[in-house]
């Protein structure tokens, strides 16, 4: 039997001391405990917390993790991602939905399951995957899935699912998980030796302002996407003036086909947070917070466990390797399930306990960040590096990659290839070596980035990887010539339409005409104008959206409308009438004929 | 001691003050900015995105960007003047707007704009989503159909009204305005007097039983243009 919602509700407030910025935290008490956050527990949170009740509404509506329905006792969630797809993704749907008796989006008679759709969960390198509850389940087949929900039947308990477990710290009592890191190619950077504690004591043995400057020399890049040098960031948020001062590791992985972060965090999880200690030293920062996605939970207690063990040695907290006055120290808060939470400032509103919106920008989180105080956001890789500059010195870092892009980058190879996993290759390498190396052949195209990136074909294969050629997160998609290039658009659009947060026009609105317009391109309804008219609607999100994802989610369409037109025009015609092929006059129709009880003579 | 700052929007050089923003200082200057959003008095909230300019060659919500010295704002191009239409009609088939029957008409920012520039029917599909009317409260009415999701009432409410009655629910194209209450407008403490119900720029938001106090054709756009307020007022010099 649940407990009241209510009662739930007020417990989790009290625990998080009736802290409004702590509602992240509240509504996923309340959602494990009683499988949904509906009107009552909404009513209980504002009273407790002091807030109106429409602003947690507000929150609960947003996030994907949180629901006003009950789901079931143990909600199954698949990955909709374009490689789990293509990988089988629809055979385990149908198998589940046979053995469950329900649809998608529904739940079991008994309230034991749902069933649920979810964007990419970061395991596209072992896809077909489902989180079932927080458990992670990798190479999915109808057979397994099947197999699966019988014995859940049974024992009622996810972790149960785990038998043989992964390889590294996947296997440790506390992560306990499936999941493999299928590290490909370590690289000597990133998964370089360790010296654990050396870069610390470096950093520390500087000033803030020398270690900036390392940083500088090192000319370090963000890894999350944007590429922006990590010392000048560091050096604005020294400069802003603040009581307090925040580090943020973005640990939100969700641009599909990125799994990189994943590994990181639980291999390397003692260099991020020294990053971040690093970090905090060099800007002033006494407190660090690492946003995990939602969906990566099972890294939680393992996580919480790392942190634990560097109070005990004295890497975090008071006075830190022995250097008065530095006190530093780190939380974890997980997220419920949104991609734009992985933008920076979408991140900042999550932390504070509301939507995930992204904010307007002037003022920089530099200046103006969490709770309003200056801020640095990182990539967890993006911290790694920053350790191992320090332990290495900034010469040994730069002396890897381009002029513009140095060091090494990771990448998270998935689709059609014999070796998908994580490689760490050095900036500057060509997209064919790349491809090489995951042993791909038959290529017929790639998308490089994640959806927001570009889709190339075989003509542009000896580009680079770097900032000023092929930028990447890390996400490299491959698809061989069996695939149909408009369908893995129309999988990107589903994904955008899904993830937009909807604040502003170009975005929310934009993303669902370039998919519908795709859909009747793929119908044989489109005509040669919609082409043209997805390049003006795609200029018009690039300039006017409000944030990174509107600003480039029109890509799958115009860089694929780039490289592969022909796919595009061999669809499309004039009709030889002048009417408008995409209207559908039958369709039309059909309602005032089913109320007239009439055909219509023309239709 | 505020400085004044001097700027330029479309070669022709004005003057701001410190602090504002550019659709502030193009006001003042008797420039118009396209805009819906945004509205005097309110904080900035850039979602509408109308109001996308150039400033110094890279783009941004003239609403929320505040004035530099010596910056270079381009507002009427033809291709910024295309993304504005682009962006009315997104408004349009987003929602269902009627305007041959909606007691708004005339007196709606969003009608006024589109004929300002020109659009009398939008080339993209119409989406014709389902949404909902809540007529609870017994002087106050809300239309979804007709909602731009411009947040001026939510702004209102919470900071002139003191009440946060309203804000957004739901994610992407399924967001919209929720109430402070479980569902209706009659639940929550919402008064006929509320300045919220005078923020919205579109008959989402109506005061019951006020529909034709001026007749069509004689209210505000029906005599002139939006932005001509601004046009005549401002002093370009
Ligand atoms: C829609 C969107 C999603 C993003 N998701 C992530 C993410 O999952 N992880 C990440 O590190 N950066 C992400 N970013 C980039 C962040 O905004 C930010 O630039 C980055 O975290 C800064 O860290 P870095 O400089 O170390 O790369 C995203 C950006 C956008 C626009
Ligand atoms: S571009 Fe606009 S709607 Fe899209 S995610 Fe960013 S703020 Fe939200
Ligand atoms: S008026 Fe500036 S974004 Fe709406």
């Amino acid at each position: 039997m649940t407990k009241p919602s209510e009662a739930v509700a007020r417990q989790a407030c009290q625990d998080v001391n009736l802290d409004p910025t702590r509602l992240l935290d509240v509504l996923h008490i309340v959602q494990k405990e009683c499988r949904c956050v509906d009107d009552s527990a909404i009513d209980a949170i504002a009273a407790e917390m002091g807030i109106p009740r429409v602003r947690v509404d507000g929150a609960v509506t947003f996030y994907t993790f949180f629901t006003k329905e009950p789901v079931g006792q143990i909600t199954i969630r698949l990955s909709s991602d374009i490689i789990d797809r293509l990988q089988g993704a629809q055979e385990v749907a149908d198998a589940l939905t046979d053995e469950l008796g329900i649809d998608f989006g529904q739940i079991t008679a008994d309230g034991l399951f749902s069933l649920h759709w979810t964007s990419c969960i970061g395991m596209s390198d072992q896809a077909p995957a489902a989180l079932v509850g927080d458990t992670m389940v990798t190479h999915l087949t109808a057979e397994t899935a099947r197999l699966m929900v019988r014995s859940l039947r049974e024992h009622k308990h996810p972790p149960k699912l785990v038998q043989e477990l992964g390889d590294g710290k996947n296997a440790h009592p506390l992560v306990h998980t499936m999941v493999k890191n299928n590290i490909r190619q370590p690289g000597s950077i990133i998964f370089g030796p360790i010296n654990r504690g050396e870069a610390i004591r470096k950093a520390l043995g500087m000033t803030p302002v020398e270690v900036i400057r390392a940083m500088k020399t090192s000319r370090l890049r963000g890894r999350g996407g944007a590429g922006f040098p990590a010392g000048l960031k560091w050096e604005f948020t020294r400069a802003a003036t603040g009581d307090r001062k925040y580090i943020i590791c973005n640990a939100d992985e969700g641009e599909p086909g990125t799994f990189k972060d994943r590994v990181l965090l639980t291999e390397l999880p003692d260099r991020i947070f020294a990053g971040m200690t690093i970090a905090g030293y060099a800007i002033g920062a006494q407190e660090g917070i690492v946003y995990l996605r939602g969906e990566y939970a099972y890294l939680k207690p393992y996580l919480e466990e790392v942190l634990a063990q560097r109070r005990v040695e004295g890497w975090l907290g008071q006075d830190i390797a022995g250097k008065q006055g530095y006190h530093f120290d780190i939380r974890i808060q997980l997220g419920a399930g949104a991609y734009i939470c992985g933008e920076e400032t979408s991140l900042i509103s999550s932390l504070e306990g509301t939507r995930g919106d992204p904010k307007n920008r002037p003022p920089f989180p530099a200046q103006h960040g969490y709770l309003g105080y200056p801020t640095v956001v990182n990539n967890c890789e993006t911290l790694c590096c920053v350790t191992k500059i320090l332990e290495n010195g900034a010469a040994t870092f730069s002396e890897f990659g381009t002029e513009q892009s140095s060091g090494t980058k990771l990448l998270s190879i998935s689709g059609d290839c014999t070796a998908p996993g994580i490689y760490e290759v050095e900036f500057g390498v060509s997209l064919q070596k790349v491809l090489e190396m995951a042993g791909a052949t038959q290529v017929q195209a790639v998308q490089v980035g994640g959806p927001s990136g570009q889709l190339i074909g075989p003509d542009q294969f000896d580009r680079v990887l770097c900032f000023d050629d092929l930028a990447t997160g890390g996400s490299i998609m491959i698809f061989d010539q069996s695939r149909k290039i408009l369908d893995i658009v129309h999988a990107f659009m589903e994904f955008f339409v899904e993830e937009s947060c909807g604040y502003c026009t170009p975005c929310r609105v934009g993303n669902v005409l370039l998919k519908e317009g795709l859909q009747r391109v793929l119908d044989g309804r489109g005509e040669p104008a919609d082409l043209e008219q997805f390049e003006q609607v795609g200029a018009m999100m690039k300039a006017c959206s409000r944030c990174g994802l509107g600003q480039t989610s029109w890509r799958p369409v115009v860089t694929s409308l780039q490289s592969f037109r022909d796919q595009y025009e061999s669809r499309v015609a004039d009709d030889p009438d002048g009417f408008r092929r995409s209207f559908d006059l039958k369709k039309a129709v059909a309602t005032a004929e089913k109320i007239t009880g009439r055909k219509s003579v023309h239709a | 001691m505020s400085q004044t700052i001097t700027l330029k929007i479309d070669g022709v050089e004005i003057k701001a003050q410190p602090g504002q923003k550019v659709i502030e200082a193009a006001d003042a200057a008797g420039v118009y900015i396209p805009r819906l959003c945004h509205k005097p008095g309110l904080e900035p909230f850039g979602s509408c995105r109308l109001c996308t300019v150039l400033a110094n060659g890279r783009p941004c919500s003239a609403c929320t960007t505040p004035v530099v010295e010596g910056m270079v704002v381009e507002n009427e191009t033809e291709s910024l003047q295309n993304f504005r239409k682009q962006i009315i009609e997104m408004l349009f088939v987003e929602g269902n707007h009627f305007c041959m029957f909606c007691e708004k008409s005339g007196n709606c920012e969003l009608q006024a704009v589109a004929y300002r520039f020109g659009i009398t029917a939008p080339t993209f599909p119409y989406q014709w989503p389902h949404r909902e009317v809540d007529a609870s409260h017994p002087d106050i009415l809300i239309d979804h159909n007709r909602c731009i999701l411009c947040g001026r009432c939510v702004r209102t409410s919470r900071d002139l009204d003191g009440k946060h009655v309203f804000d957004f629910v739901g994610r992407g194209c399924e967001k919209k305005i929720g109430v402070n209450a479980d569902s209706r407008l009659a639940d929550t403490n919402a008064d006929i007097s509320d300045q919220a119900l005078d923020a919205c720029p579109v008959g989402a938001l109506l005061r019951k039983q006020t529909a034709y106090q001026t007749p069509i054709g004689q209210r505000l756009y029906d005599l002139e243009p939006i932005g001509s307020e601004i046009e005549s007022t401002g002093n370009t010099n």
